[in-house]
């Protein structure tokens, strides 16, 4: 049971011109399952290895608990990790490996054989208990790193991207395997993901980082409701969010003929430093598809990607002379087919307006 | 679906295609001969080691077939002969294995702490330092000898001190290639499985013998035998650091063995063959330990 606190911390890579982690403040609280979520080197698990204690931090602390770990070593931190190739030790076996950390810390071995059956019935692992990690399938291994780390009851899971080595079915399954036992154990929890969908689905609350600055943390609504800028609308959500820059009117964002309205106090806003632009966006699932008289935007269907459940529309059309690419998800069983021109208006109210320079959300 | 049988494709990489052709069965049957006649004049010695002395003195070995006399009597000579210049191997036999033993143990366990050091801990100057000890490779044991022996007179050993000199010599010899050989092992292990036991709790001590250790068996292995053979068979430093007559090694009275007129070569055929047991029983004991593979299961990707 603890929280977890980044105060400013930074980490800076000699040689490099930029830190890899800037600056991040972040509060944990107790108990949370929170993720860190953003593209391949944007820090994120530079930030876990430094509440590890795996990465020095240059600059600022890191709390647990309260206390200092700054520059505690990662066995004086009372912390498990779970990493992205499983790091099991291939010399022991399943049991061997999840009771290594007990038998370094001198548990009685009684208590060590509690602990092991007891997180080993947990993942299904009790077979297996005797096998050496090469004799395991990917899923089995990834499940007995999960129980090395179960086992020490720690203050804090931190988890580096556990699932990635997965097929896609299993990753789903083993997705909300995850979720459930740490509501169960109520152990706070820190998991990186570049996986936008496992963040959402996992975490109570998500930290979008970007370039080692963190740019929002909220819980998954939130985020998907209202983005603070641009970054964090276009990468949360599937298929991504259309967002155009466009010419300022003052009713509010011009699309050719179609006007996204905007409050007089965003527009305001916009035209601060704007250059009479505004970035707007809208989500695929926020349009309906119109009939022509009904003054929606004319899009030429390029790709539709029928899930079944609904499709995803793939089209283009022009505004200002320059071509633009829009993404529009359709209900089941709206029959649209290459070559159509569809005619996309967003729901009222359901779409966002972000500065047209700084990008941040108004 | 198609019934035609898939063409096997020719390997793609010209590595491949030598491969291929290595695995053949024509080149198995050459090197099955070539095997055969390199064997040849070793059977040859074995085969002489049991003819009479008259019989290795008039005619070569393969007379043995037409004519078969087996004698003992060159290995009760040198094993337990007890004239000048024959024999009493079974004593250099001991001398041998308390020089050789030490001179593996030490530079195996020197080397693989340094390359742990080197490979997995970070210090200010590790890449010199790693750099320096494998230049050091460079310089001739020739060299060294002279200096050496200045540095040993300064503790004035005797006697049984003399086995520390070559101790400490041999050690001083294997440490470059044994650094060089188990760091660059060692580097390859996995950096996330030590970070695994550093945040299970372990300390360095704890990883280098639980984890790493384990983990570089057949690299120990190939650098012990590697070691063994050259201590073993070593004359130069033997010669150099081993003043006394009574704890010299193997080698250096095999080169007696033959009296001091050369007049008693018949025994070195015998003499060869009891220096080589002990070799081959330790290569043939540390080859299980070449296993491949280790690491399988451990991480994926």
């Amino acid at each position: 049971m603890a929280t977890v606190t980044y105060s400013q911390a930074s980490r800076h890579y000699p040689g490099t011109d930029r830190p890899a982690v800037d600056k991040l403040d972040l509060e944990i609280r107790d108990g949370e399952f929170l993720v860190l979520v953003g593209p391949s080197g944007c820090g994120k698990s530079t930030s876990l290895r430094m509440l590890a204690g795996l990465e020095d931090v240059d600059n600022g602390a890191i709390y647990i608990n309260e206390r200092d770990v700054t520059n505690l070593p990662p066995k004086s931190r009372d912390i498990a990790m779970v990493f992205q190739n499983y790091a099991l030790y291939p010399h022991m076996t399943v049991y061997e490996n999840m009771a290594f950390a007990l038998k370094l810390r001198k548990t009685p071995k009684s208590e060590i054989d509690v602990r092991v059956k007891k997180a080993a019935a947990m993942l299904q692992l009790e077979d297996y208990l005797s096998r050496k990690p090469k004799a395991l399938s990917g899923g089995q291994r990834q499940r007995v790193a999960m129980g090395r780390a179960i086992v020490r009851e720690p203050q804090v899971f931190l988890m580096d991207e556990p699932l990635s080595n997965l097929d896609a079915k299993l990753r789903v399954q083993t997705r909300s395997q995850i979720a459930t036992l740490q509501s169960q154990l109520g152990i706070t929890t820190v998991y990186v993901t570049h996986d936008q969908v496992e963040a959402m689905t996992m975490g109570h609350r998500v930290a979008v980082l970007l370039d080692g600055v963190l740019q929002q943390c909220d819980t998954p609504r939130a985020l998907y409701d209202t983005p603070a800028n641009v970054f964090v609308a276009g990468f949360i959500g599937s298929p991504a969010m259309n967002i155009k820059t466009v010419t300022l009117s003052d009713d509010g964002g011009i699309f050719g003929q179609m006007v996204l309205p905007l409050t007089r106090d965003q527009i305001a806003k916009a035209r601060e430093g704007g250059d009479g632009k505004v970035t707007v966006g809208f989500r695929p699932e926020d349009c309906q598809l119109v009939s022509a008289s009904e003054g929606g935007m004319p899009i030429v269907v390029d790709l539709v990607e029928d899930l079944g459940s609904g499709a995803n529309v793939y089209g283009h059309t022009a505004i200002n002379g320059s071509e633009e690419r829009f993404v529009v998800a359709t209900e089941r069983r709206t029959s649209v087919n290459l070559g159509d021109t569809v005619f996309v208006k967003p729901r009222t109210d359901h779409h966002h307006a972000f500065h047209a320079t700084s990008g941040v959300r108004i | 679906m198609s019934t035609v049988p898939v063409p096997v494709a020719e390997p793609a990489t010209a590595v491949g295609r030598v491969r291929k052709r290595l695995t053949s069965r024509t080149a198995s049957a050459i090197s099955l001969v070539i095997a055969l006649i390199w064997t040849v004049p070793t059977l040859g010695l074995f085969i002489s080691s049991f003819r009479p002395e008259a019989d290795i003195k008039t005619n070569g070995w393969w007379n043995f077939f037409t004519d078969p006399k087996v004698t003992l009597d060159n290995y009760q000579d040198v094993l337990f002969g007890t004239s000048g210049s024959s024999g009493r191997l079974a004593t250099y036999f001991i001398n041998s294995l308390v020089i050789t033993i030490p001179s593996v143990l030490f530079p195996v366990a020197f080397c693989a702490l340094a390359a742990y050091a080197l490979a997995w801990t970070k210090f200010k100057g590790r890449d010199w330092i790693y750099v320096a000890i494998f230049a050091l490779q460079i310089v001739p044991i020739q060299m060294a000898l002279v200096p050496l022996l200045q540095f040993f007179n300064i503790f004035a050993l005797e006697d049984e001190g003399s086995f520390v000199q070559i101790w400490f010599a041999h050690t001083c010899f294997a440490i470059p290639l044994g650094v060089f050989l188990l760091h660059n092992f060692m580097s390859e292990l996995p950096g996330d499985i030590i970070e695994a036991a550093r945040v299970d709790g372990a300390s360095h001590a704890r990883i280098f013998r639980q984890v790493v250790l384990p983990l570089i068996v057949p690299a120990l292995a190939s650098f012990a035998i590697f070691q063994f053979l050259w201590v073993w068979n070593d004359l130069l430093v033997a010669l150099v650091f081993v003043p006394g007559a009574d704890s010299t090694p193997l080698t250096v009275r095999l080169a007696e063995l033959a009296g001091t007129r050369g007049n008693d070569w018949q025994r070195l055929t015998s003499g060869a063959f009891v220096s080589i047991i002990i070799p081959l029983i330790v290569f043939l004991s540390l080859q299980r330990y070449f296993v491949r593979g280790l690491l399988a299961g451990s991480v994926k990707g």
